[in-house]
C-alpha cells in the first residue's frame, strides 16, 4: 500500500463512519511516508514518544518549504497563532496566562463550581424532549450544551451563536487535510472567518474591559496574574482558540458517546444503574472514539529517528491519535469498548505540553451529559446506524444522530 | 525449597513474612496476592499505624492543608493478612527461619521480605536533640508535632541541612509566613543530588522566597534554656541565631540494626541484594528465601555500570516491591530484574522539580531547554559521552523523552536541537558535584561498589 492511497483513505469520506480498519492497515507501517506528503505515525508508542519529544515543533513557521504547501491557515498579523500552534517558551507563557482564570493553581475550583450549572443546562435541554418520541441528538443536545457552557465560561453572549457558529465551523474545517479541496479557496474562506471572528472578539473584549464579569474573557483582559497580561493580539488568538475548541470537540465526544452506548445496550443499562461508571466510561470513550482523530500539524526541528525511519527536519508529521488508541501493542482487545478497562492511558486528549487545555471541562460535560441521557431517556434506540457523519476527518463525529425513545423519565426519578 | 512441587506448595500454603509495613511492604503484600499467593501473610511494622504516605508530610501536612492521619496509602486490593503493628522486629535467625519481635514472640517464615526502610538521621548530640523545639521529619508523629509547633508561630525556624526534605520544610515555613534560616554545609541546597550548576537555582529560589540561606556553614551546637526549650543555635562561622524550632534534615539512616549478627549482608548502607531482590549474606552468597525492597535495599543496576544503588525514591519502592514479590513466588527462569530507572520529584517554593536517572553520576550538564535564570529548565547530565540523567524545574512534561535517552544510552550531548533552546544550551558545562568523599546533607542517591564487569549494556524495559 503506498502512502498516497493511505492518505486518501484517511480523508476519504466513505471511511468516516468506520475509519478503524484503515488505521489497522496503517499500523503495519508505524511511520508511513513516500516522496511527497506527511509522515503518518499510527502506533501508540511512537505517537506517545513524539508527543513528548522536544525536537518536534508545533509551530508552522518551522515547516520546510515543501511541507508549507499543505498548510491551510496563513499568518495573520492581527490574529497570530494561538498557543496550540506555538512552542515553548511562548506556548508555556500563553498557556499559563490562559490557565490562570481556568484551573489550578490559581483557580482550582472553576470547573467544580460549574457542576450545578452544567446539570441545570442539561436538565433544561432534556426537558425539551418531553412531548417528543424522537430527537436529533446533535442539534437538540450535543451541540447546544457545550456551546452554552463555553459561552458562559468565556462571557460570550449566547444569542450571538448564529454569528460565531459559522466562523467556528469554517476554522474547524480548515484543520481537515482534505486533498480534494481547492486549497486557495479554502485559505481565502478560512482567512475571512479568522478576521471576522477576530473583529467580533475584539469588540467583545472591549466591552468586558469596560464592564468586567466573572467570566474568563474579563479575567484574561484584566490580566491580574503574576505574569502580567497578554497583548491584544495574543488575547484575540487565545479567545478564538478557546471558543472554537470549546465547541467543536465536546459535541463529538457526547455524540460519539451516546452512539457507542446505544450500540452497547448492556453498558447503557449499567450506566443508568451506576452513575459512577461515567468516569471510567468517558475515559474509555476518549480511547475508543476520540473527538480529535489526528494531529496534522507538527514538524521536527532536527532529524528524528523513529521506528526505523528518519523524519527529516521541516517535514510535516501527522500523529493519528485514534489509531494509537487502538494499537494492540498497547491495549488488550483494543476494538472492544470496555468501560472498566484498566491502565487506560489513552491519547484522546493528546499528551505532553499540548495535551488538551479544556480536558477537565470536557470530561465533566461528557460524564454529566451521558449519565443524564442514560437515566432519563426511556428505551432509546438508534434510527440510523451508521449515522450521517460530518465531512471533517480530524474532528470526527456524526452530523446528525436520530434517536427514538418511548418517553422521558422525571428529573429526580 | 526446590522443584515445581514445592514452589506450588509455597504459593498455595507457604508462610510469607514482610518486615516493614510502609509503602514497599504494603505494595509487596498486594503484589503477592495479585500473583496468586494464597498462603499466610504477616506484616510487621514498628509504627502503630497502617501504611501511610510520606511525601505529603513535608508538604501539605506541614502547611496544615492535609490531616496527618488522613495520609493512609490507598489499598489496591484485599490483603487477608495478619498485621503486627507497633512492634519492631529485633532479630533474625536465618537457619531456623524465624523473625524475633520486640515483644519476645517469634514469627516463622518460608520466605521473608525486608522492607524496613530508613529513619531520619538524628541530631548527633543526644542532649541537644532532647531539647524541646528540636525536630526531625520522617514519620506521621514527627509531622504532627512539627505542624503544631509551626502553627504556634515561632520567632524563627532553623532548618539544618538543605537536601530535598530540608528545602521542602523551608518552603513550607515561608508559605506559612515564618522566618526561616537554612544552614547547609555544602555550597548550595540540593548540591549533592543535582550538582552545583542546578543547585545555584535552588539557592536563588530560596533567597527569592525570603529564606535566610547560609551555605558553607555547620551548626555546631544547639542551646536551650533552663526549662529545656531550644533558644539558640551556634554556627561554625561564629554567629549565633535565636531560634525556637530547629528541624534536623541530615538525611536518613537505614533500618538494619535489627539484623546485626544474623549473617545477612546488612549494614549502615543498607542490605545488598541482587538485581532480582534476593539478599546477600555476609559471605556474598545470595540467599534464596530472603528478599529486599525499598529504601533499605541496595542493588546493582545494569544501566549504571552495575553500581549498587540505594534509592530513597517513592517510585523505586513500589517497583522494587512488585519485582521482589514476583520473584519470591516464581521459579528462577520466570524471575525479573529490578531495572527501574531512578526517578524522584520534589515540590518547593512553587516549583515542581523532577529527575530521572542518576544525576550525581554526571560529569557535565546541558541546559537543553529553558533557562536557569527563569527557574524553568531541563538539565541533561552526561557521563562518559552518554546521557545518564535529567532534571526539570517546572518542565515535567519533557522528562519522559530524556528517560528514553537514558534507557537507550543515547550520546551526550544529544545531537540536534529542541524547542526552547537558549544560548546557554549550546554546550554542556561541568555539572559541579562536590567530592563524594566529603559529607553533604542527604543526597538522594548513594553509590558504591562495582561489579567485576563494568561494561555498559543496552536494554529497553518491557513496555506495559
Amino acid at each position: 500500500m503506498t502512502q498516497g492511497s493511505m492518505l486518501r483513505k484517511i480523508t476519504d469520506y466513505a471511511n468516516r463512519a468506520d475509519p478503524y480498519p484503515v488505521y489497522a492497515e496503517l499500523r503495519k507501517t508505524p511511520v508511513l511516508h513516500d516522496e511527497e506528503g506527511p509522515y503518518i505515525v499510527s502506533t501508540y508508542w511512537e505517537i506517545h514518544g513524539l508527543l513528548h519529544d522536544p525536537r518536534l515543533s508545533s509551530d508552522a513557521r518551522n515547516l520546510g518549504p515543501q511541507a508549507v504547501e499543505n498548510l491551510a491557515d496563513e499568518e495573520d498579523p492581527a490574529l497570530p497563532p494561538a498557543f496550540l500552534r506555538l512552542d515553548p517558551p511562548e506556548h508555556d507563557r500563553l498557556r499559563r496566562l490562559a490557565m490562570t482564570p481556568f484551573g489550578p493553581p490559581h483557580t482550582p475550583r472553576r470547573i467544580h463550581a460549574m457542576r450545578g450549572e452544567l446539570s441545570r443546562i442539561i436538565g433544561e435541554l432534556v426537558d425539551e424532549f418531553a412531548d417528543r418520541d424522537r430527537i436529533d441528538l446533535v442539534d437538540d443536545f450535543s451541540y447546544p450544551f457545550p456551546v452554552t457552557v463555553i459561552c458562559r465560561l468565556l462571557g460570550v453572549p449566547r444569542e450571538d451563536e448564529p454569528r460565531f457558529h459559522h466562523w467556528a465551523e469554517t476554522l474547524a474545517a480548515s484543520l481537515d487535510p482534505d486533498p480534494d479541496e481547492d486549497a486557495a479557496e479554502r485559505r481565502r474562506v478560512t482567512q475571512q472567518a479568522r478576521s471576522e471572528l477576530g473583529l467580533y472578539l475584539a469588540e467583545l473584549i472591549e466591552e468586558r474591559r469596560r464592564a468586567p464579569g466573572d467570566d474568563m474573557l474579563s479575567a484574561l483582559a484584566a490580566g491580574h496574574g503574576p505574569e502580567g497580561q497578554m497583548t491584544q493580539a495574543e488575547l484575540l488568538s487565545t479567545a478564538a482558540l478557546l471558543l472554537v475548541a470549546g465547541h467543536e470537540t465536546t459535541v463529538n465526544l457526547i455524540t460519539n458517546g451516546m452512539l457507542t452506548l446505544l450500540r452497547n445496550p448492556d453498558v447503557l443499562k449499567q450506566l443508568r444503574e451506576r452513575p459512577h461508571l461515567a468516569v471510567p466510561l468517558v475515559e474509555e470513550l476518549l480511547r475508543y472514539e476520540p473527538p480529535v482523530q489526528l494531529l496534522p500539524q507538527r514538524t521536527p526541528l532536527a532529524d528524528i529517528d523513529i521506528a526505523g525511519v528518519t523524519i527529516p527536519k521541516g517535514a510535516s508529521v501527522w500523529l493519528v491519535l485514534a489509531s494509537g488508541n487502538r494499537d494492540p501493542q498497547r491495549f488488550m482487545e483494543p476494538d472492544r469498548f470496555d468501560p472498566r478497562r484498566k491502565d487506560n492511558q489513552h491519547l484522546g486528549f493528546g499528551s505532553g505540553i499540548h495535551s488538551c487545555f479544556g480536558a477537565p471541562l470536557a470530561r465533566l460535560e461528557a460524564q454529566l451529559a451521558l449519565t443524564e441521557l442514560a437515566r432519563r431517556l426511556d428505551n432509546p434506540r438508534l434510527l440510523a446506524d451508521p449515522p450521517e457523519y460530518r465531512r471533517n476527518a480530524v474532528l470526527r463525529g456524526p452530523r446528525h444522530l436520530p434517536v427514538a425513545f418511548d418517553g422521558l423519565r422525571g428529573r429526580d426519578a | 525449597m526446590s522443584g515445581n512441587g514445592s514452589l506450588e506448595a509455597l504459593r498455595r500454603s507457604g508462610r510469607i513474612v514482610i518486615v516493614g509495613a510502609s509503602l514497599a511492604g504494603l505494595r509487596a503484600a498486594e503484589a503477592l496476592r495479585e500473583e496468586g499467593f494464597t498462603g499466610s501473610l504477616t506484616l510487621i511494622g514498628d509504627e502503630p499505624h497502617e501504611p501511610y504516605d510520606r511525601p505529603p508530610l513535608s508538604k501539605q501536612v506541614l502547611l496544615g492543608k492535609a490531616d496527618a492521619d488522613r495520609t493512609a496509602l490507598p489499598r489496591h486490593r484485599e490483603l487477608d493478612a495478619e498485621w503486627r503493628l507497633g512492634v519492631a522486629a529485633t532479630g533474625l535467625d536465618m537457619t531456623a527461619r524465624r523473625v524475633r519481635l520486640a515483644d519476645g514472640t517469634e514469627v516463622p517464615y518460608d520466605r521473608l521480605m525486608i522492607t524496613t526502610g530508613v529513619r531520619a538521621r538524628p541530631w548527633p548530640h543526644p542532649l541537644e536533640a532532647e531539647l524541646d523545639g528540636v525536630f526531625v521529619l520522617r514519620t506521621r508523629q514527627d509531622a504532627v508535632a512539627l505542624n503544631r509547633r509551626l502553627t504556634a508561630v515561632p520567632r524563627r525556624v532553623l532548618v539544618i541541612g538543605a537536601g530535598f526534605t530540608g528545602s521542602e520544610i523551608a518552603s513550607a515555613c515561608r508559605e506559612l509566613g515564618l522566618e526561616v534560616t537554612v544552614a547547609e554545609r555544602g555550597p548550595a541546597p540540593l548540591v549533592g543530588a543535582l550538582g552545583g550548576v542546578v543547585a545555584q537555582v535552588a539557592a536563588d529560589l530560596q533567597r527569592a522566597h525570603g529564606v535566610d540561606l547560609r551555605c558553607g556553614v555547620m551548626v555546631t551546637g544547639l542551646e536551650g534554656d533552663s526549662a529545656g526549650r531550644l533558644r539558640r543555635a551556634h554556627l561554625s562561622d561564629g554567629t549565633t541565631l535565636d531560634v525556637d524550632v530547629a528541624v534536623v534534615s541530615l538525611g536518613a539512616t537505614r533500618n538494619t540494626e535489627w539484623l546485626a549478627g544474623s549473617g545477612l549482608g546488612a549494614g549502615p548502607r543498607g542490605i545488598a541484594c541482587d538485581a532480582g531482590c534476593r539478599a546477600f549474606d555476609i559471605r556474598g552468597i545470595v540467599t534464596d528465601d530472603i528478599f529486599v525492597a525499598g529504601d533499605v535495599a541496595r542493588s546493582p543496576h545494569p544501566l549504571f555500570n552495575y553500581q549498587f544503588l540505594s534509592l530513597e525514591h517513592w517510585g523505586n519502592a513500589v517497583a522494587q516491591a512488585e519485582t521482589a514479590a514476583h520473584n519470591m513466588i516464581n521459579a528462577s527462569a520466570d524471575r525479573r530484574p529490578h531495572v527501574w530507572v531512578p526517578a524522584f520529584w520534589s515540590s518547593q517554593f512553587g516549583v515542581s522539580i523532577k529527575s530521572v536517572g542518576v544525576p550525581s553520576l554526571g560529569d557535565e550538564v546541558l541546559i537543553a531547554q529553558g533557562s536557569l535564570a527563569e527557574h524553568r529548565f531541563t538539565g541533561v547530565y552526561g557521563y562518559q559521552g552518554r546521557v545518564i540523567a535529567a532534571v526539570t524545574f517546572d518542565q515535567t512534561k519533557w522528562l519522559e523523552h530524556y528517560q528514553g535517552l537514558i534507557e537507550t544510552a543515547a550520546p551526550f550531548p544529544p545531537p540536534g536541537t529542541t524547542v526552547d533552546r537558549r544560548a546557554e544550551g549550546l554546550r554542556p558545562v561541568p555539572a559541579d558535584f562536590p567530592d563524594p568523599s566529603l559529607p553533604t546533607h542527604g543526597p538522594t542517591v548513594t553509590l558504591s561498589g562495582y561489579s567485576p564487569t563494568d561494561r555498559r549494556i543496552t536494554f529497553t524495559p518491557a513496555r506495559a
